[in-house]
């Protein structure tokens, strides 16, 4: 067997051997000698070119078949639209039978009215009615039309330089609702890869601008000089190389309505000169409240108006109007009259209400003392108000938005709300003095303690504080002797 | 989706681009300045970067005086435009005294209730006298008052949805509302040409967006079943839920929008419907009632519906209307509601007025006669202007009719023009429509009489001609068809 298969084998390799030395395979191509051993390394090349044209193994692709994708929508079961109804959302606010001044109607009674931000007492006032009855006879209600398409009644452009005149900037411009004024102008001039340091505090409008600016947000302890000098700070020492195209502002409100506390806004300026920040200035509780001629915090800290780079405010507070305004330079304005959503992409403020903010700028240039009034108001309900058991003060002293605190925090916002909520109904229902609890939407970012408000106006009388800070002091005593 | 024909693409195309061209040769120039002279920015960046504006500074402002024209009267169905003149080459336009009365073809005023009306003015001024301008708080605070919730039922009512809820800005009911309803891990479908305040909403809501073609619910189908089957995006865990936002009148386009079909769609998904009527409540319909009522769409099957009240009613504000557990859940939740001013009294006694006058309930048939004046006027005003030859888009029985002008050139030459012979219109162009598709887009009303549209349609076809708009062939008289323009579904 062995030999045999030697024999074969040996044959094999000597007619091998012969046939790769035949004279055939000796041939001469161009002159080069082509050996036997070319054949084998030709066969190798085709074997290589072979299996590189090969395609490689992938899975194959199996797309979802349509009945796969009919069976996956039959199965998906969406959340209901909204969650369950809790007993919590059943709140009814007091329906007011007349206007929201210092005294008002509520299911036929007289109540001391101490929810509405009228500070300067201007809701009722003649010459104010005056000036909207013949605005509504002459233009109608509404503006129908957005600015840039005939929307733009002379009252605007009257409303916007007598609000520039007022403050000292070179032009303003009016948004038709308070809250959309601070969302809007924050996302024309802050984008994605801008840096925005803000008090966390402020309320939701500032919030959702920041938000939908995308840009970088860094929150700084509520109206804590320091923390914000710190975060300042950091964002210069990490961002040094951008510095030339990166914009950054500071944002702070005047008078915050989360708290009632004022903004020191000479440090924010030191501040912001130090490290280049840009500032934007929320003026809405404190337009024609603060300051000896009511030109806000500016005139308050005596800072010089040019100086902040953007202010915005809503109108809705002391001026007895609606809508919102922005002054600063006029570069800032004038990019705001194209790129602002809520400008261009919305109806315009009805004529009237703009009459009524002028006509309401005029009276407060006329009559200053009722901000003495105001003031004095002020002094006389935070000096009662500090000897009520349980609740502490934990506004500013000037501020006409008069935050109470508990003194002693059960730990849980929602049960502080529940207290808090107890103490306002018997307030409205037993001593007829309707005050405020802070409400927050699930929406907001804001985690400052809860407290009750009350909103001082010029047209209280004393014998009014007298008796809301009387019935403040019944109605707590009472219900922390309860719990 | 409008096809354009070639020579107007070709000659577009080289006006913008010899524009462009003309202001990035002048921005460079700019440049030069103004780095030979020295900033004053002291180490600040620019507020405002030179890229971003390059449409404003190079491209509007020569055009600035066609847009934003000051009006000195109500917005009635002829008012007075304020003249205005500019010393630095339409930089900076400064008011005159000078009026000229000119037919108002812009004003969103479909019901004729924009100017002091003889039943809804008297009431509106004593609530004002009652209620005064503002309540100068918000609506959970002290700023409800019984006029408000007469209001707020009132709507309901004319809706025919169980509940309804007001705010005081129509921009702000979609921006505020989206983001209580949906969340991250939902998903909102809405179409592509829908309004800016719906994108800032939805944006605003933190879910994943995506995007229809324009009213094309084969489209929407598509979409649906891919993102159902498909999951979050990178996790594949199954959706929250699905909101797809439609609009009711599509305002640059004068469409009206497929409702049947859509409601159909989101039924077999499983998908809620937000419905955005601003443009077409009070407007449409034979009592008003919108869109549902004209396709014959069921409101219990449309799960939101939103509508202004600026458009038809004349005054300011938007609502909500949904099932009462819906109204109750947003009145606890929305930050619109809980941190804006409540609306101004005197306007919802103008909206509820005027709800009064087109329901018929003030004792008069002004109510049906404005309904029946705004569509013969919309009809009869398209069909000539189809036979004149323009090119007109939307539907029949919608107000609002585009006129098609794409030549950026041809934009203030209408405006103008127009303007010389006392009619006012509005030109809209990027970014308000796509680049290539500018237009000038004509409200009709219900104060228009029969002569003010004779002699708009005069003027318009006279500047028509001076332009060179008519695109579409001059239809003989005796042959009408009533067809649609040219744009294909």
């Amino acid at each position: 067997m062995n030999n045999s298969m030697a024999n074969v084998l040996n044959a094999a390799l000597g007619w091998l051997t012969k046939a790769l030395d035949a004279p055939s395979a000796k041939a001469v191509v161009f002159g080069v000698q082509i050996g036997g051993h070319l054949f084998v390394e030709g066969l190798l090349l085709v074997v290589i070119l072979f299996l590189l044209s090969q395609k490689s193994y992938k899975p194959p692709k199996r797309p979802l078949t349509r009945k796969e994708i009919e069976d996956l929508c039959d199965e998906w079961v969406p959340d209901s639209l909204i969650p369950p109804i809790t007993e919590e959302m059943q709140y009814e606010p007091p329906v007011l039978e007349s206007s929201a001044g210092p005294h008002a109607i509520v299911d036929g009674k007289e109540v001391v009215n101490f929810a509405s931000a009228n500070y300067l007492g201007f809701i009722g006032h003649e010459k104010l009615l005056e000036s909207c009855t013949s605005a509504v006879e002459k233009y109608g209600v509404g503006s129908c039309g957005p600015r840039g398409f005939y929307g733009t009644i002379d009252v605007h452009l009257d409303c916007e330089a007598r609000i520039a005149k007022f403050l000292g900037t070179p032009d303003s411009i009016l948004y038709s609702y308070g809250l959309s004024t601070m969302f809007s102008a924050i996302p024309a001039f802050s984008k994605k890869g801008d840096i925005v340091v803000a008090d966390e505090g402020v309320h939701w409008g500032i919030q959702n601008g920041l938000y939908l600016s995308r840009s970088t947000i860094v929150y700084f302890k509520h109206n804590d000089m320091k923390s914000l000098e710190a975060a300042l700070e950091k964002i210069v020492v990490e961002n040094s190389k951008r510095a030339k195209k990166q914009r950054r502002y500071i944002v702070v409100e005047a008078l915050y309505q989360n708290s009632g506390q004022i903004a020191p806004l000479d440090e924010i300026v030191k501040l912001k000169e130090k490290y280049r920040f840009r500032v934007l200035l929320d003026e809405s509780n404190s337009f024609g409240v603060l300051g000896h001629s009511g030109r806000g915090l500016t005139e308050y800290c005596k800072v010089p108006v040019d100086k902040i780079d953007i202010i915005t405010a809503a109108m809705g507070h002391a001026l007895a109007a609606e809508g919102g305004f922005c002054t600063g330079s006029s570069r800032v304005i004038e990019h705001q009259r194209l790129s602002s959503s809520g400008y261009v992409f919305s109806a315009s403020l009805p004529p009237y209400l703009a009459r009524a903010a002028i006509t309401a700028i005029d009276i407060l240039d006329e009559n200053p003392e009722l901000l003495k009034k105001l003031n004095a108001n002020t002094s006389r309900l935070w000096k009662e108000l500090s000897s009520v058991p349980g609740l502490s003060v934990a506004s500013s002293q000037d501020s006409p938005i008069v935050f109470l605190r508990l003194k002693k925090p059960t730990g849980s916002a929602k049960d502080d709300l529940k207290l808090l909520e107890n103490i306002v109904s018997r307030l409205l229902k037993e001593e007829s003095v309707i005050t405020v609890t802070s409400k927050r939407s699930t929406l907001d970012k804001c985690r400052l303690p809860v407290g009750i408000k009350l909103f001082i106006s010029a047209g209280h009388t004393e014998s009014d504080l007298l008796k809301a800070a009387d019935s403040i002091r019944r109605v707590a005593a009472s219900v922390f002797a309860e719990c | 989706m409008i096809t354009i024909p070639y020579l107007t693409a070709l000659t577009t195309y080289f006006s913008y681009g010899l524009l462009f061209a003309f202001g990035q040769f002048r921005d460079f120039f700019r440049k030069i300045y103004d780095w030979w002279k020295s900033s004053d920015l002291q180490g600040y960046a620019p507020i405002c970067l030179g890229l971003e504006d390059f449409y404003i500074r190079r491209l509007y402002l020569r055009i600035q005086d066609c847009f934003g024209r000051p009006i000195s009267s109500a917005p009635d169905a002829w008012f007075d435009v304020v003249e205005r003149y500019s010393n630095d080459n339409n930089k900076t336009l400064k008011r005159t005294t000078n009026v000229s009365r000119c037919l108002n073809l812009g004003s969103y005023n479909y019901l004729g209730f924009a100017a002091a009306d003889e039943y809804c003015t008297p009431r509106v001024i004593e609530s004002l006298k009652k209620f005064s301008p503002s309540t100068c708080s918000t609506r959970v605070d002290g700023g409800t008052t019984s006029l408000h919730n007469e209001l707020e039922e009132c709507v309901a009512k004319f809706v025919r949805k169980p509940a309804a809820i007001v705010f005081g800005m129509g921009y702000v009911t979609n921006s505020a509302i989206l983001p209580v309803l949906i969340g991250k891990g939902g998903l909102i479908i809405s179409d592509s040409l829908n309004h800016n305040s719906i994108v800032n909403g939805a944006r605003g809501s933190g879910a994943t967006i995506r995007v229809f073609q324009h009213n094309t619910p084969a489209h929407l189908e598509k979409v649906l079943r891919e993102q159902i089957a498909e999951g979050q995006p990178r996790i594949h865990r199954p959706w929250k839920k699905i909101i797809v936002v439609v609009e009711g009148i599509y305002s640059m386009e004068g469409e009206l929008c497929k409702l049947p079909e859509i409601v159909e769609v989101c039924k077999k998904y499983k998908a809620y419907v937000y419905l955005d009527e601003a443009h077409s409540i009070g407007a449409i319909g034979k009592s008003g009632r919108g869109v549902c009522e004209l396709l014959g769409v069921d409101t219990a099957d449309v799960d939101i519906m939103m509508g202004t009240f600026t458009k038809s009613f004349g005054s300011c504000g938007g609502y909500i209307a949904g099932s009462k557990e819906l109204i109750r859940f947003l009145r606890y939740t929305c930050p619109a509601h809980m941190y804006g001013t409540s609306i101004s009294p005197p306007a919802a006694q103008q909206i509820i007025s005027s709800l009064k006058v087109i329901l018929g309930e003030d004792g008069s048939k002004r109510g049906a006669q404005k309904l029946a004046s705004i569509r013969d006027n919309s009809n009869f005003f398209r069909s000539e202007l189809q036979k004149m030859g323009f090119e007109v888009l939307g539907d029949n029985d919608s107000p609002i009719m585009p006129i098609m002008l794409y030549n950026p050139a041809k934009i203030p030459a209408f405006s103008r023009e127009c303007l010389k012979h006392n009619v006012a219109v509005v030109t809209v162009a990027f970014p308000a429509t796509p680049l290539l598709l500018a237009r000038a887009r004509i409200c009709i009303s219900a104060a228009h009489t029969r002569e003010d549209l004779l002699k708009a349609l005069e003027v318009i076809s006279k500047v028509g001609d001076m332009v060179g708009i008519k695109y579409m062939p001059v239809e003989p008289k005796k042959l009408q068809h009533g067809k649609h323009t040219k744009k294909e579904a």
